[in-house]
């Protein structure tokens, strides 16, 4: 393998900029072609999106940085506890098909604070839906700009800053440009090249290390080197040698997998960036399927991360683990530079200690380098790994700008549209997207130049705070008849307000200036998981409220019975 | 359609969510979480089949119930007169 990467008459940089310029160039192309010329082009991309293009450009919008980059590293480090983030990344479409897709669809709106709105005939509903859309869409692009700077930085090794902003500028040109259609067909782009560049190299490595190319399968394998010992039987060994849990147990309780796991299955459902993407096809039927076509495209990176992490956390164990510090491999070297590995040599023997125990562990890799470092550490040759970096700008541009456009919709369209000047005209109303999609590329593009903290561990919180507001008030729109406005906006409250004061005193620490210690949880729940509970405390308080008051006039009933019903959707609508 | 034609659509498709939902459970939270360690005494190859479910098995159920809910609903989509 060295041998190829001699002879290779390119070196990883040059490939990182061939591939990344191509890449943008396409992007750049679609922008220019799918230019938005109504509102309903803007919000909806027409209406008229094929069940095969949302499907892709719904899979793209889904995979961010988080799931690209850091998801992988973090299963690896976590081993089976990683399970909360693969089953519940994929189980919120079951959710999505079966409870809220098809209905929102035949309800033909703009925008999940219109579905609030309307459904809950009060100004106020839909205010405090704004406020919770922008939230959990601020929440959760910051951490996409963090991995468009940290791709940059370590490939093209300039400046995160400038990264960020380069990021930030090709995000705005086809968001502003083309609105939801320019988006969603950038997005079937970006899935393509996503899906690409984590796939090659997982299956080169699966080859490398376990004879079989289905990396699904090679990671329940036997090692390729003839050994006889099944892949996750010599990982659970190493971890038990060096002090960590098995691999395949995990350290989270029960109930904290429990909660984390839910938590993002209904923040999944409940995401308005993910739920407006339905309302880009003709049918309710296509919206179904959609889903279907999504959840399947997903699954192909889903099921790989968990044997990628398997592979790199191998690797790496062997690569470092006790090796002499003078001889490690170039990557290490170039990851140390960008501060994303440290090696102190506590005990001066000049060779790497890597073990659980905090006092005698002398490296710390940042898991959200596994991904990118991985096919470095397998020694792949270098249009791979520049692959992997184009792939990583891929995933996390198109959910950025799947967020942009929420951002911009819910400013251009719920608060001055339908709230503060119902007279503007359509072209207005255009110019107001637009400049609100620049306001936000700007505020996300702040975010990543001062990010907060771990990307996953942010866009985790996310999820709590979705789970926490729509789903419910969404659910109960549908599914309930009687449900009202009193209930539905007593609800919401209740619920992302308890998300984030947990989040605030048990994430954040800003209470108490540390923050507490585990023991301190509710029930044992994490703050990732508290979205479950403060999901059961919207529920609770919008039925109890219900009960008290009066029930949704009769039209707003008829709404309900006719959103159950799927035929006669027609086209979104104001 | 007449609004008892609507109803008895209504009461169907509950009937297909909630056991299409069961199943969803079953896999994630039972077989994936609950019932982890006692499916872990189980090998299937080199997985122990609580961590197969809870990383892979999981995720391939949910695929194929979409899909099952998809075809289901377009069956009664047709029965029911509702198709387009």
């Amino acid at each position: 393998m060295s041998s190829m990467m001699l002879v290779a008459p390119l070196d990883v940089q040059n490939w990182t900029y061939i591939f990344v310029g191509i890449t943008f160039a396409i992007y750049i192309g679609i922008a220019i072609w799918s230019r938005a010329s109504s509102t309903k082009e803007f919000y909806v991309a027409g209406g008229g999106v094929s069940p095969l293009a949302n499907g892709m450009a719904t899979a793209a919008d889904w995979m961010s940085a988080a799931s690209f980059i850091s998801m992988a590293g973090i299963i690896s480090f976590a081993g089976y506890d990683g399970a909360v983030y693969l089953m519940g990344w994929t189980g919120g479409y079951v959710l999505l098909a079966l409870l809220l897709a098809p209905y929102l669809r035949k309800f033909g709106k703009f925008t999940v604070p219109d579905f609030i709105g309307d459904r809950y005939y009060s100004k106020t509903a839909r205010l405090v839906a704004v406020f919770c859309a922008l939230l959990v869409s601020f929440t959760y692009v910051a951490g996409q700009m963090r991995g468009v700077g940290i791709v940059f930085s370590r490939f093209l090794e300039v400046d995160i800053n400038t990264g960020v902003i380069i990021g930030m500028i090709i995000v705005l040109f086809y968001a502003v440009l083309g609105g939801m259609k320019g988006i969603t067909y950038t997005q079937v782009a970006q899935y393509c090249v996503l899906i690409f560049a984590f796939m090659v190299p997982a299956i080169f490595i699966s080859i490398q290390m376990t004879g079989n190319p289905i990396p699904q399968l090679g990671f329940g394998g036997k090692l390729a080197d003839g050994s006889g010992t099944y892949l996750l039987d010599k990982l659970d060994g190493l971890s038990t040698e060096l002090g960590f849990t098995e691999y395949t147990e995990g350290s989270k309780s029960l109930i904290d997998v429990f909660a984390i796991t839910l938590a993002l299955m209904v923040g999944t459902a409940g995401l308005p960036h993910v739920i407006v993407r339905f309302f880009t096809v003709k049918r309710v039927k296509d919206a179904r399927k959609s889903a279907g076509i999504a959840l399947l495209l997903i699954a192909i990176l889903y099921t790989t991360a968990p044997a990628v992490a398997v592979f790199a956390r191998t690797n790496m164990i062997e690569t470092v683990s006790n090796q002499p510090y003078s001889g490690v491999p170039e990557w290490f070297k170039k990851w140390e530079t960008t501060g994303l590995i440290t090696f102190t040599d506590k005990n001066n023997d000049g060779r790497i200690q890597y073990v659980a125990d905090a006092s005698k562990n002398e490296l710390v890799v940042d898991r959200d380098i596994m991904v990118l470092a991985n096919p470095e550490i397998a020694n792949l040759p270098g249009w791979v790994i520049a692959l992997v970096a184009a792939g990583g700008l891929a995933a996390a541009l198109s959910t950025a700008a799947g967020l942009l456009l929420v951002i911009s919709a819910s400013v251009s369209h719920d608060l001055i549209k339908k709230v503060i000047k119902p007279s503007i005209s359509e072209k207005g109303e255009l110019v107001a997207a637009r400049l609100s999609a620049v306001g936000a590329v700007c505020v996300a593009g702040y975010f990543g130049i001062h990010p907060p903290g771990f990307v996953a561990a942010v866009v985790a919180l996310a999820f709590g705070l979705a789970a926490a507001s729509f789903f419910p008030a969404i659910i109960l729109g549908v599914f309930y008849k009687r449900m009202n406005k009193e209930g539905a906006i007593a609800g919401m409250v209740v619920g992302i307000t308890s998300m984030l004061l947990y989040m605030i005193k048990y994430k954040l620490g800003w209470f108490d200036d540390v923050v507490p210690d585990k023991s301190a949880w509710w029930f044992g729940i994490s703050p990732e998981g508290f979205g479950t509970v403060a999901m059961i405390l919207n529920f609770v308080v919008s039925i109890t409220i219900m009960k008290f008051t009066p029930a949704p006039p009769e039209e707003v009933q008829d709404i309900v019975e006719n959103i159950r019903i799927p035929s006669g959707a027609g086209e979104a609508t104001h | 359609m007449t609004k008892s034609n609507a109803k008895a659509y209504w009461k169907e498709n509950i009937r297909y969510v909630l056991i299409l939902l069961l199943v969803w459970f079953l896999v994630s939270y039972g077989a994936g979480i609950i019932f982890k360690d006692v499916l872990n005494n189980i090998k299937l190859g080199g997985f122990k089949l609580g961590f197969w479910f809870a990383q892979q098995g999981s995720m391939y159920v949910f695929v194929i119930l979409i899909f099952v809910y998809v075809r289901l609903m377009n069956k009664l989509d047709k029965k029911y007169g509702y198709d387009e």
